[in-house]
């Protein structure tokens, strides 16, 4: 038994090692990109050429830059408030509709987890193109509403069923109506979750590519506007300087959504009812 | 009347106007955006092409196409073999990550835990684009070797080949293989593990015996969600694959850009669908194999 122990602790030596080494895997690639947009070099290859903030300087006043990014945030948040609003209320008739329809949509609803992006892409391209709508801001929401509904409705989903039942039953009993109830007592009772399901929604919308590329007109997201950059060596730096501010603010982001939803999820346990 | 009302569970109590409300929204996305931009794709890839957006007539000419003609096969099968070795490398890296986190992280666990899915919030174009400088010629990988003295003179042998769409793509979705088979290991009951040790089975054996078989749910949901944005995919093979790791993504984006080709896109399309669709019966049957077992 004793024996048993100390091998497990051995073991357990190793493989936090390995983990170790995959987080530098996992972030080394990434963090080459804040690391080459401070150097003084067209060219991102070592050895590391002067210090210098001039590729953040030319991102101020570039036109097609700030429109694009206008674009991302009013396209995020549209798309972020209609997958978080689908998610709570798929999530919520599927845990107390008791109705197969409820069951449907929910099971749908997690569906786009099994399309491939290029696939969701095309068939939204078809159906905007149909209802005589085409390539638009509003394609891109739909499109985003798709991508980010999985990850909303997982995250309402397991929220809601942390929520004992008996609080619904007993604002129901006490005479609250549905909205009421609704409304009153689960929504803020899951609000860490509603607000962690948005920011996530949104920092996927922010970043999707695959699916955007098929629905966008005249009118780019940031990351359309960088794969545009891409083809031009001389305009990498920039990307870099670009891509460094889109890193912080995404880890910041899904920093406090974490929280937030740990938040949650920590007052569930501490107060059950 | 109200003594009714009051008996009645209250459930049964929803107004009709309150569940219409509360259906319609998710109505609307799964039945309109979901299913019937699903089913028009279906229907255009039956559809010949006339350059309408709907197309003409109704033929099966386009799957003959993909059939018949060999470059959709080598295209699907290398797309196949990419995403393949994709989810291989991605559930064999991150499966140790998974087993540290579920029984040896302790009270790292939650900062750990958040330390391996932060990149999945972070652009899916930038990781692309960092793997691209790791590896161009002029690149950080062979820079760095030269400048170390290991190598003489820059390699070409590093970007444009199909090992870096694997490479990319199995850093690209690193997070995505952990979650799941984390959340699986973590539901073994610690008490089933100690049995074992207890009734004499030596740690390999526990683990190959015990806690393989009852994480399988958890490998499968990895290797699924893995595999399933992988084989569709353009980006990469566009960025750091070259033209020899073409893959039916990048066939079926052209389609509804160069080639205008709207109907045959949606039959390499529905394509991709079905096989996805018997890689998901595969792994459910897998799934239910495994399930029975413990």
């Amino acid at each position: 038994m004793k024996a048993e122990r100390t091998s497990t602790k051995r073991d357990g030596r190793w493989l936090g090692l390995y983990v170790l080494a995959y987080l530098v895997f996992l972030y080394l690639p990434v963090l080459l990109i804040p690391l080459f947009s401070f150097n003084d070099s067209i060219q991102a290859a070592f050895p590391l050429q002067g210090f210098t903030l001039e590729w953040y300087a030319t991102l101020y006043g570039n036109p097609a830059l700030s429109g694009a990014l206008l674009n991302s945030l009013v396209i995020g948040a549209i798309a972020a408030s209609g997958a978080t609003l689908c998610g709570i209320t798929v999530s919520y008739m599927d845990l107390y509709g008791r109705s197969p329809l409820a069951a449907t949509i929910s099971a749908i609803a997690r569906l786009p987890i099994l399309i491939p992006g290029v696939i969701v892409g095309i068939s939204l391209l078809i159906l905007v193109n149909l209802v005589a709508l085409g390539p638009s801001r509003i394609a891109i929401v739909l499109g985003h509403i798709l991508v980010a509904l999985p990850t909303t409705v997982v995250i309402m989903r397991s929220r809601f069923a942390a929520i004992p039942r008996s609080v619904r039953e007993a604002a129901l009993d006490l005479g609250a109506s549905d909205w009421t109830t609704f409304r009153r007592v689960m929504l803020p009772l899951s609000l860490p979750a509603v607000l962690s399901a948005f920011m996530l929604a949104f920092l996927i919308s922010f970043d999707e590519f695959i699916v955007v590329f098929f629905l966008a007109g005249t009118e780019p997201t940031l990351p359309l506007y960088i794969w545009s950059q891409l083809r031009f060596p001389r305009s990498l730096p920039t990307v870099m300087a670009l891509g460094t501010v889109i890193l912080a603010v995404s880890f910041i982001i899904a920093g406090t959504a974490e929280f937030l939803r740990h938040r949650g999820l920590g007052a569930a346990r501490r107060n059950p009812a | 009347m109200s003594t009714l009302v009051a008996a009645q569970a209250p459930e049964s109590r929803s107004s009709s106007g309150f569940r219409l409300a509360m259906l319609l929204p998710g109505a609307l996305v799964t039945f309109l955006l979901i299913l019937f931009s699903l089913a028009l794709v279906l229907f255009l890839a039956f559809r010949g092409n006339d350059g309408s957006l709907l197309g003409v007539g109704l033929t099966a000419e386009n799957f003959v196409t993909v059939a018949s003609d060999p470059l959709y096969w080598t295209v699907t099968l290398r797309s196949l073999i990419i995403a393949g070795l994709v989810t291989l490398a991605t559930v064999v890296t991150a499966y140790p990550v998974a087993y540290y986190l579920a029984f040896h992280a302790g009270s790292r666990r939650g900062l750990l835990l958040f330390l391996v899915t932060l990149p999945f919030w972070t652009s899916y174009l930038l990781r692309v684009f960092a793997w691209k400088i790791v590896l161009a010629y002029n690149g950080v990988l062979n820079s760095a070797l030269i400048e170390s003295g290991i190598w003489s003179e820059p390699t070409l042998a590093f970007l444009n080949t199909p090992a870096a769409v694997v490479v990319t793509l199995a850093h690209a979705y690193a997070p995505f293989a952990i979650l799941p088979i984390y959340v699986a290991l973590d539901t073994i009951p610690k008490s089933l593990l100690e049995a074992a040790s207890d009734l004499g089975a030596r740690p390999f054996t526990v683990f190959r015996r015990v806690v393989l078989p009852n994480s399988m749910p958890g490998v499968l949901a990895a290797a699924l969600v893995v595999f399933v944005p992988t084989v569709g995919d353009y980006v990469t093979p566009a960025m750091v694959g070259g033209p020899v790791s073409t893959m039916i993504g990048t066939l079926i984006q052209s389609q509804f850009g160069k080639a205008n080709d709207w109907p045959f896109g949606a039959a390499l399309s529905v394509c991709v669908m079905l096989v996805i669709l018997v890689v998901v019966l595969v792994a459910r049957g897998a799934d239910r194999r495994f399930g029975s077992r413990t």
